[in-house]
C-alpha cells in the first residue's frame, strides 16, 4: 500500500509543520523563483496563496495553529512595494496585535513570523524557511489538538463532577 | 470547524502530472493519486505525463463529460503559469472555470525538495487542501471592463521611439514622456553602432523626426511623471512639464537667439557632450534635436538668475514671441490603458575603481566619451585627440570596467566587448594609432559579432588578455604626456606595461538611479541589481508584474539596440493586443458585503485603499463597490462580524485549505 509510506510517523523523528500565507505578487512569486532557481529548502512548509499579505486574517494563523502547525509564517511586499499600495501594512498591524495575544497564550515568539520577500527574493524565501525550521525544530512540537483533547478530557471530568455533585444535591432535598 | 461533509452532489476530478521527471522525478506521483482517490467526493484521480498539454486538457474534458465531474484539481506547476490554461480548459467543457484548483507540486515541491518521501507528503497534503477547499467554490462571472485606448511610454530612448511608433502607427495614442530637452537617449550620443558600422544618427534621427510630428504622438520632454493611480484599462497619470522658458509651438528652432544671446562665446558645460564641450545658457542639445525647438537653463541665465540682461534673445525672436521667462512648470493629467517604462540605463562611473585614475589623468576617458570625440557632431568635431589636442599614437582601451568585478558589478553587460572592438576600429581607422584591447574574455554572441570580432582583429588591433591593474604616469612630472597602462598577459604569463597616450575605459551599464522612484511609484519588481523584473524570464519578457505596464530596453537589463528595438517592438505588440480587445476581463476575487450580517462599524472602509467601500446611512450598512474593488481582502481580515466574503478567498475556503494541511496522514 503506497499510502503507509507516506503516513505521519511512519519513519520516526517528529519534524515541524508549518503553514505559510503568501502574498500572491512578492512573496509567493518568490518562492516560485526559488523552484525555478533549483534551490533547497526544508520541506516543512506548506504555503496558502493569498492575493495580499493584508487578507491574512489573524484567526487563519489560530487555526493553523489550532489544528496542529507548530509554526506560521506570514510573507508579503517589502513596506512600499505592496501591490495594493498597503496591505502589508495593515498585516503588520494586525500581526503586532496578534502576537500579543499569542505571547499571553503561551507561544513561543518564534513560532510566528512575518517577512517581507519581494518577487526578485527566492533566496530570502529559502533562508527564512530554513531559520524558521531550525527554530522550531528546537523548541519542540506544539501540539495544540493533543492540548485540546486533554482540555476536554478535563471539562467531561468537570462536568461528570459537577452533575454528580447536582445529583447528591437532589437527594439531599428529597 | 467546517469539516467536509460527503456531499453527494459534488463529484470532483484530481490529476496530478508528471511534468515529465520534474515532478514525477520527486514526488511519488502515483501515490499521491491512490491517497487522493480515497477522500471524500473524488470521482477520479488522475496521473498523466504532461497536463498542460492537449491530450492531458482533452483528459480532464473527457471525464468531466462521461463522469459527470463538477470540481477539477490539478496538482502540477505554479498558478501563476498554467492556472489560466486549467480554468480554460474546464469553461471549455461547459464547467465553470472557477471551480477550479490548481496545486503547486512543482515550484514549491518537486523543485525545492530532495528527499522523496518527505516531498511526496507535502504534495498529499497540499492536493488534499485543495480537494477538501474546492466543493467550497462558487460559479463567478468574468467581469469586462472597457480599456482606455491611451498609451503612456515612459522614457524617449531608442526603446520608447520605437514602441511609440509602432502603436501610433496602428491608431493608438501615445503620450510619451522624456526627462532630458530632447528624445534620443544614449543612442543619440554614439557615432557609428556594431557590427555594421552604420552611423547611429542615420538611423536614429529619421525616426525621432517621425515621433516629433507624428499625429499619434504626444511629446512631452523635460518632463517627468510625478504620480500614477488607477489600474490596467485606467491608468490615471501626472505629469510634470518642466519650463523650459520657451513656447514649444512657438519656437521656429531657428536658433536665432543662441547667435543673440549674450554671452558671446559657449561657457558652460555642454550635458549631451558629457562636458567634453560648451554650451550658452540657451541651447539645443544636438543639432538633429527632437523637438526642435531651444531650451533656457535657469541655473546659468543672467535674466533668470537676475533679472538684469538685455535680453537680447527675446529681440532675435522678435515677432516669434516664442520666449518667456515667465513660464512656469505645467501640470498635465492624463488617462490610459497601459504604459510601457523604457526608462534605460546610466553607464558606470568609473571614479569608483580609483587605479584607473578617471578624473585624475585627463587622458583617462570613458567609452561613451570617446564616441562623442569620434562623433562629427561631437566637441572636437570628430577629432580624436588628447586633452592637449594631440592625435594619440598609442591608445589603450580596458574592458569590463564595472562589469563582472566582486567590487563593483558581478553582471556582464553584454555590449561592451563589441563596442570596444567597435572604438579600437574606429580609433585606429581616424587617427592611424596603436591600439591595445584589454580584456578578460572576448564575448561576441550574436549575428555577425564574431565576424566584426575577427575582422577588427585583422585590421591589426592588438588584444591582451588580462586584467588591467594600475594606470601611472609614465614620468612621475607628467613630462611625456603618456600613460603606462600595467597588465598581467594570462596567455603569456607575463606582466606587461604599455606606455599609451589615452586610455578609453568600456564602462558597464548600470541601472538608473531614478529606476527607483519609477520602480516605487509603478509598483514594479527589481532584481537585486535594480533592473526591472520581467514576469517570466522566458514567457513574459516584457510584462512587469502588473497588469498592462510593460518594460522594455536596458531598463530590464543590459542590452544591444537590435535587441532592444525587437524587445520594444514586444512590448508595443503586448500592449496593443490588450488595447484593442476594447476591454479586459478582471479576475472576479472582489469582496461583497452579507448585508444581514453587517453591524454598520465601517471599520472595513477606512482600509480600502480604493475607496471602493461607502457607508449607506438609510441601510446603516457598509457598500461595497464591485468596480472599484481590486481583490486584495483587506476589509476581508478586518471585519469584525465575519460580514465580508472575498470571491476565491473565501474564509470557509482558506480554512479548510489549513485543515486539508494538516490532517494526519492516514484517513
Amino acid at each position: 500500500m503506497a499510502n503507509e509510506n507516506y503516513s505521519a510517523g511512519n519513519n520516526g523523528n517528529w519534524s515541524p509543520r508549518i503553514v505559510a500565507f503568501f502574498c500572491n505578487w512578492c512573496t509567493y512569486t518568490a518562492a516560485d523563483l526559488a523552484g525555478v532557481s533549483r534551490m533547497k529548502y526544508a520541506p516543512n512548509i506548506r504555503v496558502i496563496r493569498l492575493m495580499c499579505s493584508g487578507r491574512v486574517d489573524p484567526q487563519f494563523v489560530l487555526e493553523a495553529l489550532a489544528r496542529g502547525a507548530d509554526g506560521v509564517l506570514i510573507g508579503g511586499c517589502h513596506p512600499g512595494d505592496c501591490h495594493y499600495s498597503e496591505g502589508n501594512y495593515k498585516c503588520l498591524r494586525r500581526f503586532r496585535m496578534l502576537k500579543r495575544v499569542l505571547a499571553d497564550m503561551g507561544i513561543e515568539d518564534k513560532r510566528v513570523r512575518l517577512e517581507w520577500i519581494s518577487a526578485a527574493e527566492g533566496e530570502k524565501v529559502k533562508r527564512v524557511v530554513n531559520e524558521m525550521v531550525n527554530e522550531i525544530q528546537e523548541l519542540g512540537p506544539l501540539g495544540i489538538p493533543k492540548k485540546f483533547e486533554e482540555w476536554d478530557k478535563e471539562i467531561e471530568h468537570l462536568k461528570q463532577h459537577i452533575e454528580s455533585q447536582e445529583f447528591k444535591q437532589e437527594e439531599v432535598k428529597k | 470547524m467546517i469539516m467536509q461533509k460527503n456531499n453527494d452532489s459534488i463529484r470532483i476530478g484530481f490529476y496530478i502530472c508528471h511534468c515529465g521527471t520534474n515532478i514525477a522525478g520527486v514526488i511519488d506521483v502515483e501515490a499521491v493519486a491512490k491517497y487522493i482517490a480515497k477522500l471524500p467526493n473524488v470521482v477520479v484521480s488522475r496521473t498523466y505525463k504532461y497536463m498542460c498539454s492537449d491530450p492531458g486538457q482533452k483528459l480532464i474534458q473527457d471525464d468531466i463529460r462521461e463522469n459527470n465531474l463538477n470540481r477539477i484539481v490539478v496538482a502540477a506547476c505554479s498558478p501563476l503559469l498554467h492556472e489560466a490554461t486549467f480554468r480554460n480548459a474546464v469553461k471549455k467543457a461547459g464547467l465553470n472555470p472557477y471551480f477550479f484548483q490548481m496545486v503547486n507540486v512543482r515550484e514549491h515541491d518537486a523543485w525545492v525538495h530532495q528527499d522523496k518521501v518527505e516531498a511526496t507528503r507535502k504534495a498529499i497534503a497540499l492536493s488534499r487542501a485543495a480537494v477538501q477547499r474546492v466543493p467550497l467554490h462558487k460559479p463567478l462571472d468574468i467581469k469586462k471592463i472597457p480599456i482606455n485606448q491611451s498609451v503612456l511610454i515612459v522614457g524617449g530612448g531608442i526603446a520608447g521611439i520605437h514602441a511609440a511608433l509602432v502603436l501610433a502607427n496602428a491608431g493608438k495614442h501615445v503620450y510619451l514622456v522624456e526627462r532630458e530637452p530632447t528624445i534620443g537617449g544614449h543612442m543619440a550620443k554614439f557615432d557609428k553602432t556594431f557590427p555594421t558600422l552604420d552611423c547611429a544618427a542615420c538611423v536614429l534621427t529619421p525616426k525621432m523626426a517621425a515621433v516629433g510630428k507624428h499625429p499619434n504622438i504626444t511629446l512631452w520632454t523635460y518632463s517627468d511623471v510625478i504620480k500614477v493611480d488607477g489600474y490596467v484599462g485606467n491608468y490615471k497619470i501626472t505629469v510634470r512639464r518642466r519650463p523650459r522658458y520657451v513656447h514649444e509651438d512657438l519656437c521656429t528652432g531657428c536658433l536665432e537667439c543662441i547667435d543673440a544671446c549674450i554671452y558671446k562665446e559657449p561657457k558652460f558645460p555642454d550635458e549631451f557632450n558629457l562636458g567634453l564641450g560648451k554650451r550658452k545658457p540657451v541651447y539645443l542639445p544636438f543639432a538633429q534635436a527632437i523637438p526642435s525647438v531651444v531650451t533656457i537653463d535657469p541655473n546659468t541665465c543672467i535674466e533668470l538668475k537676475t533679472g538684469k540682461c538685455k535680453k537680447t534673445c527675446v529681440e532675435a525672436c522678435g515677432d516669434r514671441n516664442a520666449i518667456d521667462f515667465s513660464q512656469k512648470e505645467e501640470i498635465k493629467e492624463v488617462t490610459v490603458g497601459t504604459i510601457i517604462i523604457a526608462t534605460g540605463f546610466k553607464t558606470f562611473d568609473p571614479r569608483k575603481i580609483l587605479y584607473y585614475g578617471y578624473g585624475i589623468y585627463p587622458n583617462v576617458i570613458t567609452s561613451l566619451e570617446a564616441e562623442r570625440l569620434l562623433n562629427a557632431a561631437g566637441p572636437t568635431g570628430g577629432e580624436f585627440v588628447t586633452k592637449e589636442g594631440r592625435k594619440p599614437v598609442r591608445v589603450g582601451i580596458i574592458h569590463c570596467v564595472g562589469s563582472r568585478d566582486e567590487n563593483t558589478n558581478r553582471w556582464c553587460s553584454r555590449v561592451c566587448c563589441l563596442y570596444s572592438l567597435k572604438l579600437a576600429h574606429l580609433i585606429h581607422e581616424r587617427t592611424g594609432a596603436e591600439v591595445f584591447n584589454f580584456y578578460i574574455d572576448m564575448r561576441t554572441p550574436g549575428k555577425s559579432m564574431e565576424e566584426f570580432y575577427v575582422r577588427v582583429a585583422e585590421e591589426g588591433i592588438n588584444f591582451v588578455r588580462g586584467k588591467v591593474a594600475d594606470i601611472y604616469p609614465e614620468k612621475l612630472d607628467g613630462s611625456t604626456g603618456r600613460l603606462v597602462v600595467q597588465a598581467e598577459d594570462t596567455l603569456l604569463g607575463r606582466v606587461l606595461k604599455v606606455p599609451v597616450d589615452m586610455v578609453v575605459l568600456s564602462v558597464g551599464l548600470e541601472p538608473d538611479p531614478e529606476a527607483e522612484n519609477i520602480r516605487k511609484m509603478f509598483n514594479l519588481s527589481c532584481s537585486a541589481e535594480g533592473w526591472f523584473l520581467e514576469r517570466h524570464p522566458k514567457l513574459a519578457p516584457v510584462s512587469s508584474f502588473n497588469d498592462g505596464i510593460f518594460i522594455a530596453g536596458c531598463c530590464q537589463g543590459p542590452k544591444d539596440i537590435p535587441d532592444t528595438v525587437a524587445q520594444a517592438g514586444a512590448a508595443a505588440a503586448e500592449a496593443f493586443s490588450l488595447l484593442d480587445l476594447g476591454y479586459i476581463e478582471m479576475e472576479p476575487n472582489t469582496a461583497y458585503i452579507i448585508e444581514e450580517e453587517c453591524s454598520g462599524c465601517k471599520s472595513c472602509i477606512s482600509l480600502c485603499p480604493y475607496s471602493a467601500i461607502s457607508f449607506d446611512p438609510v441601510k446603516k450598512k457598509s457598500v461595497i463597490n464591485e468596480a472599484l474593488c481590486k481583490g486584495c481582502g483587506t476589509c476581508v481580515a478586518s471585519c469584525p462580524s465575519g460580514s465580508i466574503v472575498q470571491n476565491l478567498f473565501d474564509d470557509s475556503e482558506i480554512i479548510s485549505e489549513i485543515n486539508g494541511l494538516l490532517q494526519p496522514l492516514q484517513v
